[in-house]
């Protein structure tokens, strides 16, 4: 049989194009280095680390520079299966950067736990290399294995704390319902493949067009949901508030901003690339899913009390603005439109709910509590985090002169761009979304501004080196992006990737 | 053609899987039902790659396979895990957060 299928097609080496990988190349040497050396440093020595995994994000960083600045256009590797182009490279530096920012999140937090910390930092690398992968994965076998990459070192986090039955149960319940999410998404994938005969996304995208049978409808339906289980769109994102609260909250905040973004990224590319010509089908299913996961995510965010809880279904419902201009992706000219305000809303959600999540970790480190009334009179006592706390919340919330604003701005823009009666039906509501969201996010800031103290306690925060550093990087790219839009503008504007849907 | 059995089987144990899923309540029978449907997808790619005659997925389903072994074992961890804190593996136990 092998003899046979060899002789069939005889087989020479690719050529690798080793700078176009060597972003990849760094993380995954500095993983193996992590796992390595934590078998020989002693115990009062493991915070080298937590500095050993910065620096190789950092480290990652440079040939994603060289590459952005080196003029060879799109590289494309293993006959078109993996392509490092605009699209991939931005959302790569993304990864790094928000990577980088958890790992500061993290590093009080795992040194003043009580648990093994060596395996922590190679499973974020882990899933930190997965989420590379994914944006250059031009393949349903890379785009899968990138997602089972990222996905399996992040259940393993959720569950790090291993003697907590909170984080035990947010650890099984992210587990079985993305696995289960996988399972239905590779029957979708299987069926596409067996009427495409091909697993490259640009060959299965230059064979669907024209009239859908029912099999090619099944597959797109069975791709899309699996993917909105790992966006955590509505009615698909029951595991999201529980694994987030239950989960030690640096990992919440890499799941909330990170692995979301990872799901939008696999979504885009398989609706761009392979089934742009399925858009009859998946419009009015991401149109639906769209509409539910903004209304169910801010109704439900409203009445939480628990700060992690509220930021939960604060994720939900800002996911669902990403969605919200996909719906209308192959409308007229709004390709893309939408691809650019898609990758804008990451990079700004990603500054912006990072940095909200330092600030709850540097506030429970005195209070140790995760409620909503815990942060009052925090401008009384700890005025610089009460104002960023503020700052962030109204960049969610959509305030200009923030960052939040410019991502709902052209996410708006996107949609009006395409101009259907379906498309302003959706940017009615995702307008009567962004207002009533001001309620939950006024709700903290009225604590943080006009309530006092719980108990007087007035005593100052102390905030460690590394969690003043994520505050700070977070929120100069919070109020950068805010005041000068053309930066995030610039980054999404992706013409060569719109083309697939004749953008 | 002997294709079209393979893919009916196919669907029929996805279907059974994703009834598991959402009826069983214990955490390991649950585990068994996604990779019934894991092993569907299997069924599906081989007969397609019978059926098209190309390759890719056979490396589809080998590719898999190896993933669903390592997802197994991440997932019998924490059941595992979970066991050991609170003595039971049912599912509908699994509710210290709510709303």
């Amino acid at each position: 049989m092998l003899s046979s299928l060899l002789a069939a097609a005889p087989w020479t080496a690719p050529v690798v194009d080793y700078h176009g990988l060597a972003p990849e190349i760094v993380v995954a040497l500095g993983l193996c280095v992590v796992l390595l050396v934590d078998l020989f440093l002693a115990e009062r020595s493991k915070w080298l680390l937590a500095s050993l995994t910065g620096f190789t994000l950092l480290g990652a960083f440079i040939p994603i520079l060289t590459l952005a600045l080196d003029d060879a256009g799109v590289r494309s590797l293993f006959d078109g299966r993996y392509v490092i182009d605009d699209f991939s490279l931005i959302l790569k530096g993304l990864f790094l950067l928000a990577g980088y920012v958890v790992v500061l999140l993290s590093t009080t937090y795992i040194e003043e736990g009580e648990y093994y910390q060596g395996e922590y930092w190679v499973l974020m690398l882990a899933s930190i290399l997965g989420m590379m992968m994914m944006t250059s994965s031009r393949d349903l076998v890379s785009v899968f294995v990138a997602l089972e990459f990222l996905s399996i070192p992040a259940y393993m986090l959720a569950a790090w704390r291993k003697r907590d039955a909170k984080s035990n149960e947010a650890g099984v319940k992210y587990f079985l319902l993305g696995v289960f999410a996988s399972a239905v998404m590779l029957y979708g994938m299987s069926l596409l493949y067996g009427v495409t005969n091909s697993t490259l996304l640009t060959d299965i995208g230059a064979s669907i067009s024209g009239e859908l049978t029912a099999v090619r409808i099944l597959a797109i339906v069975f791709i899309v949901v699996g993917f909105a289980f790992k966006v955590s769109a509505v009615p698909f994102h029951t595991w999201a508030p529980d694994t987030y609260e239950g989960a030690p909250t640096p990992v919440t905040a890499f799941l909330s901003v990170a692995s979301k973004a990872a799901g939008f990224v696999a979504l885009v590319t398989v609706l761009y690339v392979a089934v742009p010509g399925g858009s009859d089908v998946w419009q009015p299913l991401i149109w639906v899913l769209a509409v539910l996961t903004m209304t169910v995510g801010n109704v439900l965010a409203l009445r939480q009390t628990n700060i992690v809880r509220m930021l939960a279904y604060s994720s939900i419902s800002q996911g669902g603005f990403i969605l919200m201009p996909l719906a209308v992706a192959a409308e007229g000219g709004a390709g893309e439109a939408v691809l650019r305000s898609v990758v804008t809303y990451l990079i700004v959600y990603a500054a912006t709910n990072l940095g909200t999540f330092a600030v709850i970790l540097a506030v429970s480190r005195k209070t140790r509590s995760g409620e909503i009334s815990s942060f009052g009179g925090l401008f009384s006592y700890a005025p610089g985090l009460g104002v960023v706390m503020t700052i962030f919340l109204g960049s969610l919330a959509g305030i200009p002169p923030l960052g939040g604003w410019i991502g709902k701005f052209s996410a708006f823009q996107a949609v009006l761009e395409a101009g259907t009666g379906w498309a302003y039906a959706i940017a009615i509501v995702g307008a009567v979304n962004s207002v009533v969201a001001f309620g939950y996010y006024g709700n903290v800031m009225r604590e943080i501004w006009m309530r006092p103290a719980p108990d007087g306690d007035t005593t100052p925060i102390r905030t460690p080196a590394p969690l003043v550093l994520a505050l700070s990087i977070t929120t100069i790219a919070t109020l950068a992006l805010g005041v000068l839009p053309g930066v995030a503008l610039h980054f999404g504007d992706l013409a060569t990737f719109a083309s697939g849907l004749g953008g | 053609m002997l294709v079209n059995q393979f893919l009916i089987l196919g669907a029929v144990l996805f279907c059974i899987g994703v009834y598991g899923v959402i009826a069983r309540r214990n955490a390991v029978m649950v585990l068994m039902s996604i990779e019934l449907i894991l092993n569907s997808v299997n069924l599906n790619l081989l007969a397609f790659a019978l059926r098209n005659g190309s390759v890719d997925g056979h490396v589809f389903a080998l590719y898999i396979i190896t993933v669903a072994a390592a997802e197994v074992g991440v997932g019998l961890a924490l059941v595992l895990l979970v066991y050991r804190n609170r003595k039971s593996i049912g599912l509908e136990e699994l509710s210290e957060m709510k709303g």
